[in-house]
Formats: C-alpha cells, sequence, structure tokens
C-alpha cells in the first residue's frame, strides 16, 4: 500500500488543478473587469437611464446584481466545452486530423444517459429514490453515457478513419462529416422507432436544482446573492475530477508516455514495440469517454436535448481548441473556460449595455468570431500548436 | 544457421521498386555492414526488417522464424531493435522518458533501470542531460541517446541506421568505439548501415555493398577495403 502511494505522483494531481483554478479565475476576473468599466461609462448615458427607468436601478448594480450567477454559469458551460475539446485536441495531437464526428459522440453520450434516465423515471424509481440513491443514479448515467460514446468513437476509428490512413488529408475529414451526418440520423431513427419524439427531457430528481446560498450582500434596495446551483457544482466537480484524471493518464503513466511519443513520432513508437493501432484505440476511447460524460453534463444542465444537440456545444469545443491550441490539452481546457465564460458574459450582459438591440441571441457570434480571428491571427493558438505533451 | 536471414526480398514504395531482390545472412555475435550511396535502399532494408514496411516478395528470417509479416511492435519482442535514421528522438520527452520508451515493453521496473544505468555508463553524458527534452540535445548527444535507447531492450541483433550522420569527427569515433564494444564484451550482433565505409569497415567482420536496390558486391571487411571497385566508389581512393 505505502508502495503503491509512493508511486503516485502528486505533482502531476496538483498542477491540473491549479492550472483549472488559474485560467478560471483569471477569465472571470478578466471578464468581470470589461463589464463592470463598460456598466460604470454607460451608467450615466441612454443606456444606464433607459435601465433606470425600467427597473429603477442603476447598471452598475444590475451588473453587480448579476456577476456570481454569470460567472458560475460560465464556469460550468466552459467546462462542458473543455471536456469536449479535449476530444478534439487528443485526436489532432495523434493523426493531425479532425474528428467532425466528436459532436455526435458528443450527442449519442447525452441520450444514453437521458434516456436511462427517463426509463427509470417511467418505472417511479426516480421519484421515491433518497438522495443518495438519485446520485447513485445519475453517476450510473454518466457512466452509461461515457461508456457508450467511448466505445462509439472506438468504432467509428477502426471503421471509418483507419481505413482510410495514409490517404490525402481530406479524406478522413470527409468521412468524418459523413460519419457526424449517419450519426445524427441514426439518433433520430433510433428515437423515432423508440419513444417516438426527437426531443426528450432530462428527468427532474434529486437535489440538482436546488441552490446553494453562501450569503447576500446589500446592494441599493435589493440584494447580490452569493449562491450556487447544485447542477453547476455537480458539472464543475465531474469535469474538473475527469480533466484531472485525463491528465494524469497522459503525463505520469507508462501508457500515457506512449501516448505522447505515437503523438511525436508514430514509426519510431511502433519501433520501441508500441502498438501503435491500439494507443490510436485508446485515444479516441479516452476523447469518446470525456464526450460521452459531458453529453449526459449537459442535459443536466440544460434539460433539453435532441439529435442536433451536439452541433453547436461541438462547434464550440473546437473552437475552444483552436483558441487554446489544438493538439495541446492544457490549451483545450483555457480555450474552453475562456470561450464559455466570454459567451456567457455576452449573453447576460449584451442585451442591456445595447438597449436590447443585440440581445443573447448574439452569444454565438462571439465565439466564432473568436474561430476566424485566431485562424487569422494566431493560428497556433493561445498555448501553441503542440502535440499531445507535458505542458 | 544464421541469426537473420534475408532472401530476395522486394519492397516498393508505392510504383518506386526500391529493393530488387536482396538477400543478406547476419551470424550471430558478428558486425555486418552494408554500404552504398545515398538513395541505394539501405534503409529501406532495414525498414523492411523491422517490419515498416512490408517486402511484396522474398523471406527475411530471424532465429529461426519468418517474420516478413509481422508488425514492427511485434518484431521488437522477439530481440531486435532498429535505431532508425535520424535517430528518431521523442522530441519532447525528457532523456529519461525516451529510455523508457525504449524499454516500453518492459513491466519490470528493476531491470529498466539496471539498463538506463547501463546506458548512462556507456553515455555519461546522458546521464548530466536526463531531466532535459530530447529535441533540446545536441546531435551527437541525440545519437547516443539513440542507442542507448536501442540498447534497453538488451537485443541480440542491433540494426543501426547512420550511426555517424552529422557527427564531429571525433563523435564519430567514439560512437564506432561503442559499437565495437558492444559486439565484443556484449556479444551483440549488429548490422550497421553507413555511408562513411572506411569507419564501417574498419570495425565490420563483414559487409554488403548495395547499388539502386541490389547488392552488387559481398565480401569479408578486410577484403572490401582492398578491393579496387569499392575502393573508388565509396572510400574515395581513386
Ligand atoms: N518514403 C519514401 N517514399 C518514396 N520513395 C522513397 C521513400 N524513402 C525512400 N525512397 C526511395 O527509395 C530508394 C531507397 O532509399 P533509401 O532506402 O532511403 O536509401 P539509402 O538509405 O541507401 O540512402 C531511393 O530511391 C529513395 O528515393
Ligand atoms: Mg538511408
Amino acid at each position: 500500500m505505502i508502495r503503491f502511494l509512493k508511486r503516485i505522483n502528486v505533482y502531476e494531481l496538483v498542477r491540473p488543478v491549479g492550472q483549472m483554478m488559474a485560467f478560471s479565475l483569471g477569465s472571470a476576473a478578466f471578464m468581470s473587469a470589461i463589464a463592470i468599466s463598460l456598466a460604470l461609462a454607460l451608467d450615466d448615458t441612454a443606456v444606464g437611464v433607459s435601465l433606470m427607468d425600467k427597473y429603477n436601478v442603476s447598471l452598475f448594480t444590475y451588473t453587480m446584481l448579476n456577476l456570481p450567477q454569470v460567472i458560475i454559469d460560465g464556469l460550468t458551460i466552459g467546462f462542458v466545452y473543455a471536456a469536449i475539446a479535449l476530444g478534439y485536441t487528443m485526436v489532432y495531437g495523434v493523426l493531425e486530423f479532425i474528428n467532425f464526428a466528436h459532436s455526435e459522440i458528443f450527442a449519442v453520450g447525452a441520450f444514453v444517459g437521458v434516456e436511462l434516465l427517463i426509463a427509470l423515471d417511467g418505472m417511479g424509481i426516480l421519484a421515491g429514490a433518497s438522495l443518495g440513491m438519485a446520485y447513485a443514479y445519475l453517476i450510473l448515467a454518466i457512466l452509461l453515457g461515457m461508456i457508450a460514446a467511448g466505445g462509439l468513437a472506438v468504432a467509428v476509428e477502426r471503421v471509418a478513419y483507419r481505413p482510410l490512413r495514409g490517404m490525402s488529408r481530406l479524406v478522413p475529414l470527409i468521412s468524418a462529416i459523413g460519419v457526424s451526418f449517419l450519426l445524427q440520423d441514426i439518433i433520430r431513427l433510433v428515437e423515432s422507432l423508440t419513444s417516438g419524439q426527437f426531443n426528450r427531457i432530462m428527468p427532474t430528481f434529486g437535489n440538482f436544482d436546488s441552490r446553494i446560498i453562501f450569503g447576500k450582500i446589500a446592494m441599493g434596495s435589493s440584494n447580490l446573492t452569493l449562491g450556487i446551483s447544485v447542477k453547476s457544482i455537480i458539472v464543475i466537480v465531474s469535469a474538473v475530477l475527469m480533466l484531472v484524471g485525463l491528465n494524469y493518464l497522459v503525463n505520469a503513466t507508462r501508457v500515457g508516455k506512449a501516448m505522447r511519443a505515437v503523438a511525436q513520432d508514430r514509426p519510431t513508437a511502433s519501433l520501441m514495440g508500441i502498438n501503435v493501432n491500439r494507443i490510436i484505440s485508446l485515444t479516441f476511447l479516452v476523447g469518446g469517454l470525456l464526450g460521452g460524460a459531458a453529453g449526459v453534463l449537459y442535459a443536466l444542465k440544460f434539460t433539453r436535448i435532441d439529435p442536433f444537440v451536439g452541433f453547436f456545444p461541438g462547434l464550440k469545443a473546437f473552437t475552444a481548441a483552436v483558441l487554446g491550441g489544438i493538439g495541446n490539452m492544457t490549451g483545450a481546457v483555457l480555450g474552453g473556460i475562456v470561450l464559455g465564460m466570454l459567451e456567457t458574459f455576452a449573453g447576460s450582459y449584451m442585451g442591456v449595455f445595447t438597449m436590447g438591440a443585440a440581445g443573447s441571441e448574439y452569444k454565438d457570434i462571439f465565439a466564432f468570431s473568436i474561430l476566424i480571428l485566431v485562424l487569422i491571427f494566431r493560428p497556433q493558438g493561445l498555448m501553441g500548436k503542440n502535440v499531445v505533451q507535458k505542458a | 544457421m544464421s541469426l537473420l536471414h534475408i532472401e530476395n526480398i522486394h519492397s516498393y514504395y508505392g510504383q518506386i521498386h526500391a529493393l530488387k531482390g536482396i538477400s543478406v545472412d547476419v551470424n550471430e555475435g558478428e558486425i555486418v555492414t552494408l554500404i552504398g550511396s545515398n538513395g541505394a535502399g539501405k534503409s529501406t532494408t532495414l525498414r523492411t526488417i523491422s517490419g515498416m514496411m512490408h517486402p511484396k516478395k522474398g523471406t527475411i528470417i530471424f532465429e529461426g522464424k519468418d517474420i516478413s509479416k509481422k508488425e514492427p511492435h511485434e518484431i521488437v519482442h522477439s530481440g531486435m531493435v532498429h535505431v532508425p535514421e535520424g535517430r528518431g528522438i521523442f522530441p519532447t520527452l525528457t532523456v529519461k522518458e525516451n529510455l523508457e520508451m525504449g524499454a516500453f515493453t518492459i513491466t519490470d521496473s528493476r531491470l529498466v533501470e539496471e539498463r538506463m544505468e547501463y546506458g548512462f555508463s556507456l553515455f555519461p553524458r546522458l546521464k548530466e542531460r536526463i531531466d532535459q527534452f530530447g529535441g533540446t540535445l545536441s546531435g551527437g548527444e541525440q545519437q547516443m541517446l539513440a542507442i542507448a535507447r536501442g540498447l534497453m531492450m538488451n537485443p541480440h541483433l542491433l540494426m543501426l541506421d547512420e550511426p555517424s550522420m552529422g557527427l564531429a569527427p571525433i563523435l564519430v569515433e567514439l560512437i564506432f568505439d561503442i559499437i565495437k564494444e558492444l559486439n565484443d564484451n556484449r556479444g551483440t550482433t549488429i548490422l550497421l548501415v553507413e555511408q562513411n565505409a572506411l569507419m564501417a569497415l574498419s570495425i565490420a567482420h563483414r559487409g554488403y555493398v548495395m547499388q539502386t536496390g541490389e547488392i552488387t558486391v559481398t565480401d569479408t571487411a578486410a577484403n572490401l577495403r582492398d578491393n579496387e571497385e569499392v575502393q573508388k566508389a565509396y572510400l574515395g581512393v581513386s
């Protein structure tokens, strides 16, 4: 036991947690500073006046009142993006190939997890479940979503990508887009044959919808509430655990070293006795596991899913991966958090700052503007284009 | 019976017919060198032996077993190590991690440490650089690392592809001394590919001369050194 504990590389457990905290705090502080400065600047203008007329609150107070919730929401979606982005970035790191079917791998994870919970709910099991059992069922749903998505990712690589290896880069890319459409239609087919409807709703159970309140700060005529919903805690904690686990796998285990070796030089890795195909399968498996879990967590947070649910989160996670530097795992986490934060700030404040001219429906513009700007001005991303490697 | 027996192999890169019926034998305990000018097919021969590419025709027998259809990672298990052209150091793995990769198939961590120490005894410079990324080493250090990594498997047959490439003469000599020492003291059989024919023939027992995908001459190293045609073409004697 002691021997076993001694072999644990504590540094590789602590380092990613530190990084994630730094990324979270940094992007929260940065976005808050922008929002607060804008609020102060616009308070005396027509923007502030109209808000005062409507709700009897100053723009600054309004901004501050919403800030805690916006930050929490930004982090929550940011971690979901990070978990999905890692699937893109790991596969890219090893094969230099964008797995465009990854968004549907995510969707399949979401559907499998949600369908399990709907089935349990239908049997009346969820309604009477104790809090402990509610968590057990949620964990079961996440695990099942992970297994389904991980297995699917491995199968897709085996059937649709491996036979095309060595051909021009465009060939597997087109295959991936084809797989993506195929999986969407398979989800639709299965849903129409079984449940008869495409929109599936995550059942409400446990205490996931309740909020934990830490305290209130008086502010003008209202209170600034410091609190967080249980859902958000679950999403963030699960994502952090997975990301730490992944970091450990890649940076501190023998198999992880082999993954990095394969990413850096495939022919030479095979000369070391590494079964390259097995490592590539493992890469898809790990990416799929993360994507599947992200799918169930996404469904927990946003409740409703449909066969196209993977499209936008997938595209945004891809953007996050490019933003951080595709192929770079730390970059994917950074990109996910930054993008989630940016998008949530934009969605929450753009409406009031523009007096309703550009509401939250425009928030996606930010993600995709970033994609374009990064591709033009810093194609290697924030942390540099690099193979799956130690940071 | 020879340790490695290659008979009449043909290898292709797409349409390019790179090996046109090569036959080579390497006996236990020998240093055999494969010399020839650039593009002759020396590297292709090693790649075909180690399974990185598969011959269209011909047989490759290693320790009595046909390995011509095996994958490289399977062949490593049978005790043959190929140190590729250009060294193949993993640039963002540390020196230590590169060495660990060389012992990927060995699970006994004590054995791994022991072999690593042996590598350090041959190349003390590597020990000083143990936590440095492979990509930051000099060319000579990378070659040392490539050889030390190749020895992590304690191979019966070590195949080296141009270990002298791009190295200063003093380092070339060091590398060749080590190759000779491995053969003398540990009995490691060596198949050495070289453009530096003079150096190679000075430590080898036998040699093969290759030209455009074929073996043109084979003889003992001493005889090859005295062979007029070889001298003209590869030893810079006119
Ligand atoms: N990856 C490749 N693709 C196509 N042709 C190649 C490739 N590698 C080598 N060749 C060709 O095969 C022949 C033999 O090359 P090689 O074995 O590398 O020669 P050597 O190691 O003796 O310099 C050359 O004509 C070379 O152009
Ligand atoms: Mg060569």
